[in-house]
């Protein structure tokens, strides 16, 4: 025992000298504890303890305690216990360790060892590490059953608490909190409190985990506990805040006051807090948006009018009118979005869905289906996690089918699923059905329906019949499929056909006399009972159609109506009533005989139903005035019933007929109410959108950042934006704007994009300086962009002075951000700026794009040197973010970051070049491609042109500008985009043209996917009245995309794409074309490649992207006397490669 | 295998009134809790048997009786097979979330609202810490029908300790002491503390024979005697102070593909399942960097916590400080939307002799064409229905074993070569007399020969393409990683291991 010699006095005189040393904030709070241990002493004392001065060693004091105690249960011991009492006695260690080993033995198989009590809790001060962890083990187990004894170890904890070494401090809290003895709460609440000012994290993220367990224990603390959670929610390290969100989850969920301030910071530090307080926080913060932000639903609406008015006034004088976007994203609210998408890689599954129930309820409907890649990999996992996230999204699919039609074959069954598994697949498959897949769904089915499990193939029948009833094109298909699988060996398919049969039959009251007479004949082999009803149904409700067989049916069914199930005799009955009122001649007796068998059945349900049809039916003078509307209750045309997704309702394990009206995704994705379709206890109902969103401002922090000297430059840079941006003028703004005004509408549309980009650089910032990382990329990053921001205001105020080729590009880069912080609000807006700016860019940038590159190597020259200053300084190496060049990734990885990128490569620690930087487009001459002659569009006519601008909508796909124009005389509507093929085609639509008077024309851009190949885009355009087949088809050169790079890494690209990545051809040059400009020119003409500067006179050199694959295409072109040329390609894209050539050879061959 | 295999449905019973006629006072805690809200995540586990046995508790918050295992008892004797248990079940006051592994079924109790996949995922990841992932052959033959499977390699290095070779109950039996130490660290009140298996071995330590035998010599213990100080640090899955002599990092790309092919031996989906397994053995706190030659293939990738995401966002540069050991750098997928090729093709045929109870089964198994490489342990597995008494197979290369309990016929073809078209021939099936004719019972597994118009789901195919070691000092000019090794780390040599099947694999253009 190495206690010090105070505190073996006494253990009160802990609490009292602990007392003195402590700051006057939890002076009341010790006053309680100290009561409580006097208690603690107290009950020690009923128990004859002696805790005397001269004890000398707590162990002792314990073993007399054990002594006392373990008078009573003497009696109960059994003979095993008696012996490990023994060795938990002995003065070995060992022996003492074998003992708390068996005892964990014994406690993990459920047996009763708590009589040994306090032979254990003596040992709770061991210096055995392992006896230790074993004590409390058992500590924890029992001492609740063990109040009074356990009472005496707390002691030991208090004294570990103060502990120097924080992994004691942080065990001593954990089992200190675990021990549910209600007497040491405030002793818990003490250490508690005391615990979440400790400098190591990890103590403090023990005392969170403790907020939950003194809650539990007693909820009257939940005062002082939401403070402490107040105070550990502000906490900043990674370690603290799952674990804190967790408690406040837990201890006030409502109170989402507290969270504000926190809230940026919480998605801020995200991607960094381990897996599980992420999904903890995820969740959180999805419930949090949901009541602080406007709905990014009703946008898609709302934006089409913006639309119209955007295209209506593309004459320059209805510019200022254009009315403001009424829904903009709280940047907060992109935050959340942008932080949260790269943990969709997540290895844990639990967090890749908590993401994706955050993008389904959180983000606009256009980007959810960013979550279905990864959420589709999720498939591959345990069973156990394939049946949660089916589950999930068989009620994604039903609400958007698109996210998953691409990804329909990871649904299909394989033999070895667990049958839940291939019954979820079914119903996605299902869902996912529509006119185009239907075939090869059905054929899939029709394995499915020889499946072993037959429980399964009922489910399949059942999917081929909602496809029937959904897809009216397969229905005559799907019913013919069916009664062919009447004739089925086995029952359960047939009895499952039948009564899928009979729904199908009813929504289509067409003749179908065969079928029924076919179901007839098979009734015999029939047995499943639902089956035979079903067809006695049928029988009766077109009894008229099958007048000779429903009678012999009936017949039959007299026969065997004693023995049938309760179900077929109530439609023998049934089939009675019917017959009886359409062909009572055959039929009378045969009713007659059949309601007084029913009359005496067992069972009452039948019985009841007899009297009443006999009444009914039979006139007689009780029978009153229903009789005469006998034959229209019982033959009223039913209403065919809708064959619905049997996941809307209750799929789960125990069939709750009540809860099938209720639709599954009436509950957050993700949960287990969600999965089990009940409302589980605890379940949080997710709010609706808020009408108009609270105040914004509750979010803003005051940035004291201690970090600042990093970077002080910097700061002061950015401060006086940030500040601006969040400040009320811009609020007030914000929302004016949504009124109307002509002259704060259109300056907000275009002050936003400075703004946003501000906004940008400054959550960098706070980021920064919350984290203790070097980051010295972003601090060069913020500041370029700020400087750039800086520009692009200057541009703005002198427009007719020229501006820099450098800095236009900046602008336009920096609109380009804009879009996607505000995600699609600034696409339209930025599309008319973006064009200005082109336009002014487009005539210097062939001769300034050989200077570009070299401001730019300066910005790198110049920071880099100081990187190296602060790596020096960096304290550790563990920071994660140190590499991160970008900003926080955008949704759509945009042209922004990628420039950004390019600034900073020289930082990056990697070899890997700086070719990276992709720039926006090169080269103005557009030519214009005929999509729709208004011959054959009938009016409409349609040209594209490829405008060589990165895609707004994805990087991937290929930006084509579309110019509609009206040349009939009447005004067209609903000018949009159908049916597309190849169905994996990824077309971003325009949004539906409301209206085009005649004569007018719109221009709107679409965006396409090609997939680095030159096959046609095929889809159609439509108006409200016709369709028309279009196609687009790319030259090779429109899906690039200008990458610049400096020579020595062209060369070095190059060189990685040798041997069969090479095409080349020589070719004879017009003579036009030597001089070295035009060669340009042509090239740039026919591909959207970028120059390389070089020294080499006789070499020219041109640098590409393909934009889907971003694959590099290298062109070189070597000039040879007599106006011969060695044209070289180098890309890994070999087709590509070789069309390319052939276009270029072309080019360069004409004048 | 139906559960009700081990146990018949009577002493199932027995054991269940056993339960209940436990006094539950003595399982109960005496004073229910105030009233405060029921406790969040997780409450209890219980470790069950496939007899239904409950061989282990462990309660985290108060304890809850093991009658509650009743509910569960229920559903798994309504499931017809031991994986059809569904895995969420209500109960009137808790919810049971269960995950089956090795025959166990982990059930946690819980008492309100949490994601399901937090439970589940949780449970695995304690499944994952007791054993080295990969080594669960039981998963394998419980997943395929008729399966390619060669043995699952684990990583081309030795593995370090893990705490049992595989978590069998007995296993777990034997090592309870260690299993409730080990559950008593990962979780706090319910809420997962440390689930990174380097930290978990610091805190304690793996039990080895010989440790045993010093224990019980010295009294020394496993329980380590500090804080492990990854626990501590922004990269928790690393241990610090992290010696070796020889510094070696392991990467072996193991790439899995799922694919459905019909009868004619055409590919109806194929998808590919790719990890990057790791073996770092560095010393101090390195920085890696990984970067690819065709980046873009990895459509959709998850990474190990260590990987920084906004570097691969923004580089698709793999960048990582990767903890000490064997760890799954990544894993991804590529979805059917792509094309997948498969290396080989499989065609099967049975035709059965009229009006006697046997028929021919053929099974022809080639390369395909394209496929320039060898393909090695090629193992076909097909479950033969129930009605199957005998099989007598002439297999034209490798050997075959017959089990006639399970009726599982596994041909262990070995190594296709290009020129190579083995064949197997199941001359006779027979069968012994069923209620139905005996050409039913093979119905179920020749869908194909009933529906030739038709694609035909089965046979399954699992393939794990097995990686072979080039040089390893001198990677070939074809290997598509390359390892950059940072700051921090000094050198002698750092070893390679490059997979030699990617890139035909899957070609991404459409």
């Amino acid at each position: 025992m190495t206690t010090e010699p105070e505190e073996e006095t006494n253990v009160c005189g802990l609490s009292v000298r602990r007392q003195s040393r402590m700051n006057g904030g939890f002076s009341s709070l010790r006053l309680e504890a100290a009561g409580a241990m006097r208690t603690v002493l107290v009950s020690a004392e009923s128990l004859q303890l002696t805790l005397k001065p001269e004890l000398t060693q707590e162990e002792q004091a314990l073993t007399h305690a054990a002594a006392a105690g373990s008078g009573r249960p003497k009696e109960t011991l059994k003979a095993g216990n008696e012996d490990l009492k023994e060795m938990l006695e002995s003065n070995k260690e060992s022996l003492k360790l074998e003992a708390m080993k068996r005892i964990v033995q014994l406690i993990s198989k459920g047996k009763n060892a708590s009589d040994l009590f306090p032979a254990v809790v003596k040992n709770v001060a061991s210096k055995n590490i392992e006896l230790k962890k074993l004590v409390y083990v058992y500590l924890v187990r029992y001492a609740e059953e063990q109040q009074d004894l356990a009472l005496l170890s707390i002691s030991t904890f208090q004294r570990a608490l103060k502990d120097p070494n924080q992994f004691i401090r942080a065990s001593a809290l954990r089992v200190l909190s675990s021990i549910r003895v209600p007497i040491i709460v405030p002793i818990m609440m003490l250490a508690i409190k005391e615990a979440a000012s400790d400098l190591s994290p990890y103590v403090r993220k023990t005392s969170a985990h403790a907020i939950q367990k003194l809650y539990s224990l007693d909820a009257d603390q939940k005062e002082q506990l939401i403070e402490v959670i107040e105070k550990l929610l502000k906490d900043k390290s990674t370690l603290v805040a799952g674990s804190v969100v967790m408690a406040f989850e837990e201890v006030c969920p409502d109170r989402i006051d507290l969270i504000h301030i926190n809230y940026r910071k919480l998605c801020n530090l995200l991607v960094d807090v381990e897996e599980w307080g992420q999904v903890v926080i995820i969740n959180m913060l999805t419930r949090y948006a949901r009541t602080q932000f406007a709905s990014p639903w009703k946008e898609d609406g709302i934006l089409d009018e913006n639309e119209k008015a955007f295209y209506d006034s593309d004459s320059e004088e209805k510019q200022g009118q254009r009315e403001a976007k009424p829904y903009i994203m709280d940047p907060d609210h992109r935050l959340l979005l942008r932080n949260t998408k790269p943990l969709l890689q997540s290895r844990n599954t639990a967090v890749v869905m908590a993401v994706a129930q955050l993008y389904w309820h959180l983000a606009p409907k256009h980007e959810v289906s960013i979550v279905t890649k990864s959420l589709v990999r999720l498939l591959r996992s345990h069973r156990e996690v394939q049946y949660v996230v089916l589950q999930n999204i068989a009620t994604m699919s039903i609400q958007r089918k698109g996210m998953f039609e691409p990804h329909m074959k990871s649904f299909y069954v394989r033999s070895t699923d667990a049958t839940h598994i291939k019954t979820l697949k079914l119903e996605i498959l299902t869902n996912l059905a529509n006119e185009a897949n239907i075939s090869t769904i059905l054929r899939e089915f029709q394995t499915y329906v020889k499946s072993q499990d037959k429980a399964f193939a009922a489910a399949t029948i059942q999917a081929i019949g909602r496809c029937a009833t959904n897809i009216s094109e397969v229905t005559d298909t799907c019913l013919n499929g069916l009664v062919l699988l009447l004739s089925n060996r086995d029952e359960t398919v047939v009895a499952e056909s039948v009564v899928v049969i009979k729904k199908l039959l009813q929504t289509q009251p067409t003749q179908h006399c065969d079928i029924i007479k076919h179901m007839a004949k098979l009734f015999d082999n029939i047995t499943v009972p639902m089956a035979r009803a079903s067809i006695l149904w049928l029988m009766g409700e077109y009894c008229e159609r099958v007048p000779k067989i429903a009678p012999d049916v009936l017949r039959k069914m007299a026969k065997t109506f004693t023995s049938e199930e309760d179900i077929v005799k109530l439609q023998t009955v049934n089939l009675a009533a019917k017959l009886y009122l359409t062909n009572s001649k055959q039929t009378k007796l045969l009713t007659q005989y059949i309601l007084n068998l029913g009359k005496y059945d067992q069972n009452y349900d039948i019985r009841d139903r007899t009297r009443f049809i006999r009444q009914l039916i039979v006139p007689s003078e009780k029978s009153g005035a229903l009789n005469k509307y006998a034959r229209r209750i019982l033959l009223a045309s039913k209403p065919a019933p809708v064959l619905e997704s049997a996941f809307k309702g209750q799929l789960g394990q125990t069939p709750l007929p009540w809860t099938n009206e209720m639709d599954r995704d009436r509950f957050q994705l993700g949960t287990l109410s969600h999965s089990l379709n009940i409302k589980t206890t605890g379940y949080q109902e997710l709010s609706d959108w808020p009408a108009v969103a609270p105040d914004p401002s509750v979010r803003n922090v005051e940035v004291i950042e201690p970090v600042q000297e990093w970077a002080p430059s910097l700061g002061k840079a950015k401060k006086p934006k940030s500040d601006k941006f969040y400040s009320d003028d811009e609020e007030k703004e914000e929302e004016g704007s949504g009124s109307g005004s002509e002259d704060s509408s259109s300056r907000s549309s275009s002050s936003s994009s400075s703004e946003e980009s501000g906004s940008e650089s400054e959550e960098e910032s706070s980021r920064d300086l919350e984290k203790t990382s070097s980051d010295s990329e972003k601090s060069s990053s913020g500041s370029e962009a700020s400087s750039s921001e800086s520009e692009s205001q200057q541009k703005k105020k002198k427009r007719a002075k020229k501006v820099t080729p450098r800095k236009s590009k900046q602008a336009a880069a920096d609109s380009d951000s804009d879009e996607n912080g505000n995600g699609p609000v600034g696409k339209t807006s930025s599309s008319s700026a973006e064009s200005s700016s082109d336009s002014e860019s487009d005539s210097e940038e062939d001769s300034s794009s050989d200077d570009s590159p070299a401001p730019q190597k300066k910005t790198v020259a110049k920071t880099k040197p100081k990187v190296e200053v602060k790596s020096k300084k960096e304290v550790s190496l563990l920071d994660l973010d140190d590499f991160s060049a970008a900003p926080p990734s955008a949704p759509k990885s945009s042209v922004f970051s990628s420039s950004l990128l390019s600034d900073l490569e020289g930082l990056s620690l990697s070899n890997v070049s700086s070719a990276m930087q992709v720039t926006t487009s090169s080269f103005g001459p557009v030519k214009t491609y005929e999509l729709l002659h208004h011959m054959t569009g009938k009016g409409l006519s349609a040209k594209y042109h490829f405008p060589r601008q990165p895609c707004l909508y994805q990087p991937s796909m290929v930006a084509v500008q579309v110019i509609l124009t009206n040349s009939s005389d009447h005004s067209l509507e609903e000018i949009h985009i159908g049916d597309q093929s190849p169905a994996s085609l990824n077309v971003h639509c325009f949004n539906t043209v409301e209206r085009l008077e005649p004569g007018a024309s719109v221009s709107v851009s679409l965006g396409i996917d090609f997939s680095d190949s030159t096959q046609a885009a095929n889809f159609q355009l439509c108006t409200k009245e016709d369709q028309f087949s279009v196609s687009i088809q790319p030259a090779v050169g429109e899906l690039l995309m200008p990458s610049t790079m400096k020579e020595p890494d062209f060369c070095s690209e190059q060189k990685k794409l040798m041997g069969m990545n090479e095409t080349s051809a020589t070719i004879a040059m017009a003579t036009a074309n030597t001089s070295k400009q035009n060669i340009s020119k042509q090239v740039l003409s026919v591909a959207n490649v970028g120059v390389v500067s070089s020294d080499q006179n006789n070499l020219q050199r041109f640098a590409g992207r393909t934009i889907s694959s971003g694959a590099l295409v290298l062109v070189t072109l070597e000039l040879r006397e007599s106006s011969t040329a060695l044209l070289t390609i180098n890309t890994e894209k070999t087709v590509m490669a070789s069309m390319l050539l052939r276009d270029l050879k072309q080019a360069l061959c004409q004048a | 295998m139906p559960c009700s295999n081990f146990v018949s449905p009577a002493a199932r019973k027995e054991r269940f009134l056993d339960r209940r006629s436990q006094p539950p006072s003595s399982f109960l805690p005496p004073s229910p809790r105030p009233s405060a809200s029921p406790a969040k995540m997780i409450h209890s586990l219980f470790l069950i048997n496939a007899s239904g046995d409950i061989f282990l508790e462990k309660h985290w918050k108060s304890v809850v009786s093991r009658s509650v295992c009743d509910y569960f008892f229920e559903a798994q004797e309504r499931a017809t097979e031991p994986e059809n248990v569904p895995p969420v079940i209500p109960t009137p006051h808790h919810y049971l979330i269960s995950v089956l592994r090795h025959r166990i079924y982990f059930v946690a109790v819980i008492q309100s609202e949490v994601p399901p996949l937090f439970v589940i995922e949780f449970l695995h990841r304690v499944v994952d810490t007791f054993q080295v992932r990969g080594h669960s052959p039981l998963l394998f033959s419980l997943f395929m029908s008729a399966s390619f499977m060669p043995t699952h390699l684990p990583a081309s290095s030795p593995r370090l300790q893990d705490y049992f070779g595989v978590c069998t109950e007995a296993a777990i039996k034997d090592n309870v002491v260690v299993v409730y130490e080990l559950l008593e660290e990962m979780l706090d009140n319910g809420f997962p503390l440390a689930t990174e298996s380097n930290i978990l071995k610091e805190l304690i330590k793996p039990p080895t024979i010989l440790r045993t035998m010093v224990n019980t010599i010295t009294g020394s213990t496993n329980v380590g005697e500090q804080l492990p100080t990854g626990q501590l640090s922004v990269v928790p899955w690393r241990r610090t102070g992290v010696k070796y002599t020889n510094n070696e990092a392991y990467f072996d790309v193991v790439e899995e593909i799922d694919a459905i092919i019909d009868k004619s031996g055409s590919t109806i989906t194929a998808e590919i399942q790719g990890v990057i397994d790791a073996c770092v053995k560095l010393t101090g706190m390195p920085d890696l960097t990984l970067s690819f030659m065709n980046p873009r293939l990895l459509d959709d990738v998850s990474f190990h916590p260590c990987v920084r995401f906004k570097r691969w966002e923004a580089e698709r540069i793999l960048s990582f400080i990767p903890p000490d050991g064997n760890f799954r750098l990544l894993s991804y997928h590529v979805s059917s939307q792509n094309l997948v090729a498969i290396p080989v093709y499989v065609k099967h045929n049975i035709t059965f002799r009229e009006g006697s109870s046997q028929g021919r089964f053929d099974l022809t198994l080639g390369p395909k064409q394209t496929m320039g490489k060898a393909v090695e342990s090629v193992l076909v597995s097909s479950q033969l229905p129930r009605g199957v008494l005998n099989a007598n197979l002439n297999p034209s290369q490798g050997t075959y074993t017959f089990d006639p309990v399970t009726k599982l016929l596994s041909w262990d073809v070995g190594k296709i070569n290009p020129q190579k078209l083995p064949r197997l021939k199941v001359n006779r099936l027979d069968m012994y007399g069923e209620k139905y004719k005996p050409f039913k019972g093979i119905k179920y597994m020749t869908k194909a020969g009933k529906f030739q118009s038709l694609d035909v789901v089965e046979p399954e195919i699992l393939l794990t393409q097995k990686l072979r070691c080039l040089n390893p000092y001198a990677p070939s000019p074809d290997h598509s990683q390359s390892l950059h090794v940072c700051r921090g780390f000094r050198s002698e040599r750092s070893t390679f291991v490059s997979s030699r099947c990617n890139d035909v694999w899957f070609e991404t253009h459409s």
